[in-house]
């Protein structure tokens, strides 16, 4: 099964719709409550990143009976050292932002706890694309 | 599995009319043959349906009153909300003495373990494990939660509510006294359906303390028609009146729990949509810093409950005057408290656990594959269908009958925008078409439509 999101820069708002809708789905496919609970955090927080530091983009999720394989694909600005951004407290928000509670440099940590695999690609100036799957089973 | 659900349609009455469908938060009703039928497996017995129903179709099942003369030693278990479906002028100490002469020699308010619940339910604040806690008072939302939530039921807390508490509490003092175990009857009077479903088929426990239940808008008729017939001339037998504290008069009202919670940041929401709303946000991980959460079904918590009489607001505000009377008797040090639920306190800590809530999940198939083959299926059919939610297939939207299709056999041609297509491109009889219809509606229904134009 294939489902596709779109996300807005910018777009609080509606931060967490696609993990809603996906949620939705795996919980109607019997997939047990944990499991759902990982793929929704790890998912939401991608989503929250993609609307805070890229200029939007699209998530796709491809179900079938073994695993989720969620991609969110955004249009830049790229990060330039992912593995240095894959550093719990590492950050580029600003000090502005961290005040508001938001920049703690959790999110891309947050999401690897959250999966079984982790993929992230990313061309500055192009854009990222996090990849994530979790075993249903 | 099989759940006891108190809620039943009257299909005698009932006109398959579908304002029950529309507002079932489970999407557990549809129509067939013209009358409403509850899906048991989703039906979380909140209630709503009642409310919604024009013909007083859906009803509240309850135990024959008759069944308390079975138990020699008879106890009325009344919320305090019960007595907040009185007038000023009647006293407490008259209503105990009407429940008396109709056969309980015991009456005790349901609030009168709330100490006990209140200090159960702060231990596993201050433990902090579970985030947000939330609380196992309103037997619907534990019900909505397993059948609609089923990743946060370790969320709510494994304590017994106070009714259970204090049938236990009861039924322990009677032993005490020298009743035989077999002897004591409870009989707890409740204001919903959902507290009926609770006592016949206990969440995290092999059996509940409570007997039997008996419906409260039916004491109340029994009560106030005592009332009518005695007028100013009646002799009042004293039973002894357990006194309650404010805050356990209070403790059945919204913000009841959460007045008295000992976490940093805990809510209170009341109404079942509102509920819902913000349930969806918690499981999604969208909501943080929130540590307890009171919810409850209904509107204005109990006194909305479907099986009172008194209007809710004007109950809360009777409960409110109590309190506000007792809280002055508080602080002058004249309450006398009930010392005798104090002594058990140890015991009765000891024995408010129940066991890990189950999840009552609602899934498409137990086997994963066919599960995603049938949501495909659903998937194209949602496409295929106008997405207007008119329920005139007899199901509550468009994607419930998409599911009826691929999972309880429906046809695509019960939808009425597809049937009218199918028409017109001859691809199916006026006949056919008719008999569709009467599948839903039921033969006299289309039949009086007919002949009325």
């Amino acid at each position: 099964m294939h489902l596709e999101y779109t996300v807005i820069e910018g777009d609080f708002v509606n931060a967490g719709s696609a993990s809603s809708s996906i949620k939705k789905t795996l919980k109607q496919l019997n997939v047990n409550p944990s499991i759902v609970k990982r793929v929704v955090v790890a998912l939401y927080e991608a989503e929250v990143n993609a609307i805070a530091h890229a200029y939007g983009g699209v998530v796709t999720a491809d179900i079938d009976a073994g695993k989720i394989l969620v991609r969110v694909i955004d249009k830049g600005p790229g990060i330039p050292d992912i593995d240095w951004a894959m550093q719990e407290g590492n950050s580029t928000a600003s000090p502005e932002v961290r005040n508001m509670g938001f920049g703690a440099g959790m999110g891309l940590p947050n999401i690897k706890k959250n999966v079984d695999r982790l993929n992230v690609q990313s061309t500055v100036g192009v854009g990222t694309t996090v990849e994530m799957e979790v075993n249903l089973s | 599995m099989s759940f006891f659900h108190a809620l039943q349609i009257n299909e005698n009455v009932c006109e398959g009319c579908s304002h029950c469908m529309r507002v079932c938060p489970t999407e557990a009703i549809r129509v067939r043959d013209g009358k409403a039928h509850i899906n048991e497996d989703r039906c979380i017995d909140c209630g709503n349906c009642f409310i919604a129903c024009p013909h007083k179709a859906v009803f509240v099942k309850q135990d024959d009153f008759e069944e308390i003369f079975k138990y020699a030693c008879r106890v009325a278990l009344v919320p305090a909300v019960f007595l907040g479906q009185f007038k000023d002028e009647i006293s407490v100490s008259r209503i105990y003495s009407i429940l008396n002469e109709i056969g309980f020699q015991h009456v005790i308010e349901t609030e009168i373990t709330v100490p006990i619940y209140t200090e159960a339910k702060n231990r596993l604040e201050r433990e902090g494990n579970t985030k947000p806690l939330i609380s196992s008072y309103c037997p619907a939302i534990v019900r909505l939660i397993q059948v609609k939530f089923p990743g946060l039921v370790d969320n709510i807390m494994p304590v017994k509510a106070p009714l259970d508490i204090t049938a236990m509490y009861i039924r322990r003092k009677l032993v005490k006294d020298g009743w035989p175990e077999d002897q004591i009857g409870v009989f707890y009077v409740t204001p919903c359906a959902a507290k009926i479903a609770a006592v016949k088929s206990p969440v995290g426990e092999e059996k509940s303390s409570v007997d039997g239940v008996i419906n409260m808008d039916s004491l109340y008729n029994r009560v106030y028609k005592k009332i009518k017939e005695q007028g100013h001339d009646y002799k009042e037998v004293k039973l002894p009146i357990a006194q309650l504290t404010s805050d356990s008069i209070l403790n059945s009202l919204t913000n009841g729990e959460r007045r008295l919670s000992v976490s940093e940041h805990s809510l209170s929401i009341d109404g079942m949509d509102n509920v819902i709303e913000f349930l969806e946000k918690v499981e999604n991980d969208e909501i943080e810093d929130v540590d307890f959460l009171e919810l409850r079904a209904c509107d204005q918590s109990c006194p909305g409950g479907i099986l009172t009489y008194n209007n809710r607001f004007l109950t809360c505000e009777r409960m409110f005057n109590r309190a506000r009377y007792v809280a002055g008797k508080e602080r002058r040090g004249e309450l006398t408290r009930a010392d005798e639920v104090e002594d058990e306190r140890a015991y009765l800590l000891d024995n408010v656990a129940v066991g890990p809530v189950e999840a009552r999940s609602i899934s498409l198939d137990p086997d994963i594959s066919k599960a995603l083959e049938k949501m495909n299926k659903i998937k194209e059919l949602e496409r295929q269908l106008p997405q207007i939610d008119c329920g005139i297939c007899g199901a509550p939207s468009c994607d419930a009958l998409a599911e009826d299709i691929v999972c309880r056999g429906c046809k695509l041609s019960d939808c009425i925008f597809i049937q009218r297509n199918m028409e017109a491109h001859k691809t199916q009889k006026v006949e056919e078409s008719l008999k569709t219809m009467e599948n839903i509606w039921g033969y006299e229904k289309i039949e009086n439509f007919v002949k009325n134009k």
